[in-house]
Order: structure tokens, then sequence, then C-alpha cells
């Protein structure tokens, strides 16, 4: 019998795909059609099979280098392989692979007794997201100098396309930078909430640590407020919030963009 | 860039991005998988930028899933066409295989039974392909480690077929032609023998291992070993027979330092230039 391309095609990645190889005698309700059964028969079949897995593997490895780290390379594997088959990439870019993989850390029972694993895999992606960012011309501080105390209140800072920032609940920054860097986390460590801002100057990533109220000035601009009622948001989340200052080092850290 | 004044070429690895562009070898070029450079910008896309001035480029897709019994992916085509308008590459080869299917991407280079629907499918798409770019793209013979049924036609003369109907080039990875010759146990020095010439574009060369998680006997495309000498035999027993072509040494896993693997290249780039010299004494 002669089959599609595309009957081949599904049967493969099916084959591919099983979470446990396909067994050619299995008694399983739907075992391989025979041609299928004749490939999987084959020790050639097992070099695709952990081709694919290995690539997908691989790639989050790759992806999520603080996780690792944190987590060593056994563990990583496992727990790659465990999303891999729940979540096969949809695209070839394999940078942007394992976009659910921190709200899978967040509920995958064997990570429970690190409650901050899914945070630093947030972290990671967003390093990914400010390194493969367009470019855009950044906003100087200068720029604001010319404008009436009106003009100011009503302008819109945009964030720029290589900026991302994060609240967490968590020690989550200490956490992430230090393991990133490689360096020993703080003894004690402090634990709360910190925040993360990440951006792109002179063609590398870099990091610094942000307020809560200035997490929620930033969400503000990227939601369209104008600088008064961001400014209004960000006193609300942190009252004892020293704004101009906050707005000094976001020019200096060179987040904004020109609109 | 003219394809004929490139000789030797090395895969672009990120650790080698310095050494790379200060390199001033003669013939001297790069690939790379446009997959991983299709970003918006960046750090990645500024030494490629900065490399491409310096030197050829090309670029050498793992995804366009030429073999899928549907047609390219359009977002994909067009990125890659966004890329190549900026990098301007002197060549841009796929695969003949598939990878992606259904919406998922499988990350490997996936076989199929050479039938003439197939051939008609890999036609259309890489028709569609090149329209797309704008340009001739060339088709690599992938590795195998399956006998499938169902095969109607031989793999040169699929190659050759798919050249003459589409006005596709063709890429001879020779290390692959070792390999699946061993695991699939034809004739490696027939294959080369009778590889079309006139469509023949560029070549690979990278190195294999055997599969160490089986007794399987299979030999395993890694590229993460330096070039076997059975594979640079069957390389000059090419360029014997057909001239001097550009020529590629992939690199992905065990990678070892830059001048490491510029020796690995120059071996390659006398082999090119003592055909070439050959050349000039028969005229």
């Amino acid at each position: 019998m002669t089959r599609s391309l595309a009957e081949f095609q599904d049967g493969l990645i099916e084959a591919l795909w099983a979470s446990e190889p396909m067994a050619t005698n299995s008694t399983a309700v739907a075992p391989p059609a025979d041609w299928l059964a004749r490939l999987i028969a084959q020790p050639g079949f097992a070099v695709y099979r952990n081709t694919v897995m290995k690539g997908c593997v691989d790639a989050l490895r790759a992806n999520f280098p603080t996780v690792e780290r944190l987590v060593g390379a056994d563990w990583m594997s496992a727990t790659a392989c465990v999303f891999a088959q729940q979540c096969p990439p949809t695209q070839p870019q394999l940078i942007s692979y394992g976009d659910g993989f921190a709200e899978f850390l967040q509920r995958f029972e064997p990570a429970r007794d690190l409650p901050y694993l899914a945070e630093i895999a947030r972290l990671d992606r967003l390093w990914l997201e400010a390194f493969a960012a367009a470019e855009e011309p950044r906003l100087e501080l200068r720029t604001l100098s010319s404008m009436t105390p009106i003009q100011l209140a009503e302008l819109h800072l945009r964030p720029h396309a290589a900026a991302r920032w994060h609240w967490s609940v968590l020690p989550a920054f200490s956490l992430w930078r230090c393991n990133r860097e490689g360096i020993d986390v703080p003894d004690p460590l402090l634990w709360q909430g910190e925040g993360t801002l990440l951006c792109r100057r002179e063609n590398r990533v870099v990091w610094q640590p942000l307020s809560v109220g200035g997490c929620a000035f930033l969400d503000a601009c990227a939601d369209g407020h104008t600088l008064a009622s961001a400014s209004d948001l960000a006193l609300e989340a942190q009252p004892a919030l020293d704004f101009n200052s906050l707005l000094a080092g976001l020019f200096a850290a060179r987040v904004f963009a020109i609109d | 860039m003219s394809v004929s004044a490139l000789g030797a070429g090395l895969g672009l690895k990120p650790e080698h991005y310095e050494a790379a562009h200060d390199c001033a070898a003669p013939g001297l070029w790069f690939e790379v998988h446009p997959e991983n450079y299709m970003l918006g910008g960046g750090p990645r896309l500024a030494w490629l930028d900065a490399i491409g001035e310096r030197h050829p480029l090309s670029l050498h897709g793992v995804s366009l899933s030429l073999a899928a019994d549907c047609p390219p992916d359009e977002a994909h085509l067009q990125r890659l066409r966004m890329l190549a308008e900026r990098v301007q590459p002197a060549l841009v080869s796929e695969h003949l295989a598939w990878s992606a299917w259904r919406g998922q991407y499988n990350p490997d280079l996936l076989p199929f039974p050479r039938t003439g629907g197939a051939l008609n499918r890999i036609v259309d798409n890489v028709q569609r392909t090149q329209e797309r770019l704008g340009r001739q793209i060339a088709v690599e013979n992938p590795s195998h480690y399956l006998c499938l049924d169902g095969h109607e036609w031989d793999e040169i003369e699929f190659l050759a077929e798919l050249s003459r109907r589409s006005g596709c080039g063709l890429l001879l990875d020779v290390n692959n032609v070792h390999v699946s010759a061993h695991n699939l146990g034809f004739d490696a020095a027939a294959y080369i023998d009778g590889f079309p010439a006139e469509a023949l574009l560029e070549v690979h060369l990278a190195g294999h291992r055997q599969d160490s998680s089986e007794h399987s006997g299979l030999l395993i495309d890694s590229h993460d070993a330096p070039i076997a000498d059975a594979v640079w035999s069957l390389y000059e027993r090419l360029i014997e027979r057909i001239g001097p072509r550009p020529t590629l040494i992939e690199r992905d896993d065990q990678l070892p330092t830059f001048a490491e693997l510029l020796v690995e290249r120059d071996h390659a780039q006398r082999l090119l230039e003592r055909r070439r010299r050959h050349d000039a004494l028969a005229c």
C-alpha cells in the first residue's frame, strides 16, 4: 500500500514523541502500523528520537543557564525532558523555546522545595528577551530639561524594546544575580521581595535591582500612562519612594526609547 | 561576492566571534544557521554584521522543512528573506529533510520515502523558497540512520531531478555520505563519483562518531570531532573529479579553539588550491 507523505510524517512524529518507546509487540490499544513497527525496530530509530529530544533539552539548558546552575545539569536535563514532552517547540528559533518553562516549574512537583526556581527561570527568560530585542534610539534625560512642568506631566515615557523588569515577592534578584555571575549568595540572605531591571548597554545585557515603586512605574509607562499618572502609581506602590532619584536612575540605565 | 572566490570556510560559533572577525586567512568564509540570527537586534546580530563586513557569509537553514507535505511556513520564509537582505550571503542552503510539521518543530533532519509524490512536493517547496528569497538555494543530502520502505528514487537521482525541475543547486556533505554509506550499506565512493557535478555549489565536511548509546554499529553525524581520514579521502576524490568548490567545515560540539579549527580548514584550503593549480596548468 502506498502511504502519502503526510501519513508517513504523522506516524513518525507520533513514534518519535511517544512518552515510552512504542513496543512493536505491544498489546496497547493502538499498536503501531506494520510499516512504522519496522522503523521503530531498527536501532537507527533511537538516533532520531534521541536527537529530537537532545535538541529540545540543549535549547532549554542554553536558555535557562541560571536555573541549571542552581539545580545541576542532571536535574535540569531530566526536567527539560519532561517539559519537552509536554510542550514541544513550535518555532525553529530555539532561543524563544521555553516560553512556559517558569510556569511549568511552578507546578512541577519535584521542584516544590525550590519555590524560587520559577522566578529564576522568569529572569533567565527576560535576559533572553533583552538580548534579542530590536535596536531603537534611546531617550536622553536632557531631552526633558527643556520641557515645561505641564509638558512633563503629560509626557509618555516608553520603555525601550530591550528593557525588562520584574518584581518578585522573593529575593529573586539576589539569587539570580549571584548564580548568573557565579558568586556566593549573601549569607544570611534577607528573605524579602526584590525587583530586577534588565537592559542592554553597548550591546551587552546588564542588570540591577529595582524597587517595587520602580517596577510599578515602568508597568504604568508600558501601559501608556503619562509621567504624572505613572509617578502616582509608583508612589502608591511605594509611598516612601524618592521619585526623582528613581527617574534619574532609570535614565542612567537608558531604559526609555524615543517615542 | 562571487561564489567562485570562496575557498574553505568554517561554521561560525559565538565562542569564536572575535577570532573569526580578525582572521585574514585567504579564501576564508563563514556559515551560520539563520534560525539563530532571526532576532530583532542585539549582540549576536551585531557580530554577524561585523564579521559579514570582512568575510563572505552563507546561510545554512535547518528548519525550512522542505520535505514536509506542506508549503514552508510563510512567516519563516519572510524572516529568512529579511536576514538574507541584511547579510547578503554568498550562498543559501537547506536540507533534503523535514522538521516542522503541523505546528510543531522537531529539532532534527528527518527522513522520508523518496517517492514521485514527495519529489513533486519538494520541487514546489524549493521553487516557493527561491521565489520568496529572489535567489537560488542549494539542497543538501542528509545523513541516514533508517532503512525506509517505499523509496522510488535513488538519492542522487532524486537530487539531480530536484535540481533540474526547481533550478536549485546542490550541497554535498561528504561526511553524511560516509556515515550513511556505513549505516545503510552502500558504497560511499560510488555515491561521490555519481553525484551531479554541474549543480554542486558547496561541499560540507565534518566529524562523526560511533553510536555509544547501544551496540548498534551506527555512525552518528555528530559534528563533535575532527574530520576522519576516510572523509578527507572521499573529499579529495570528489574535487579531483569535479574541481574546487566552496567547502565548509562544520563543528558544533566539543568545540576546539578557533586556531585548531583553522588548522583543519587550512588543510581543505590547501587541497582546493592544489586542485586550482592543476586546472591552471592544464589550460
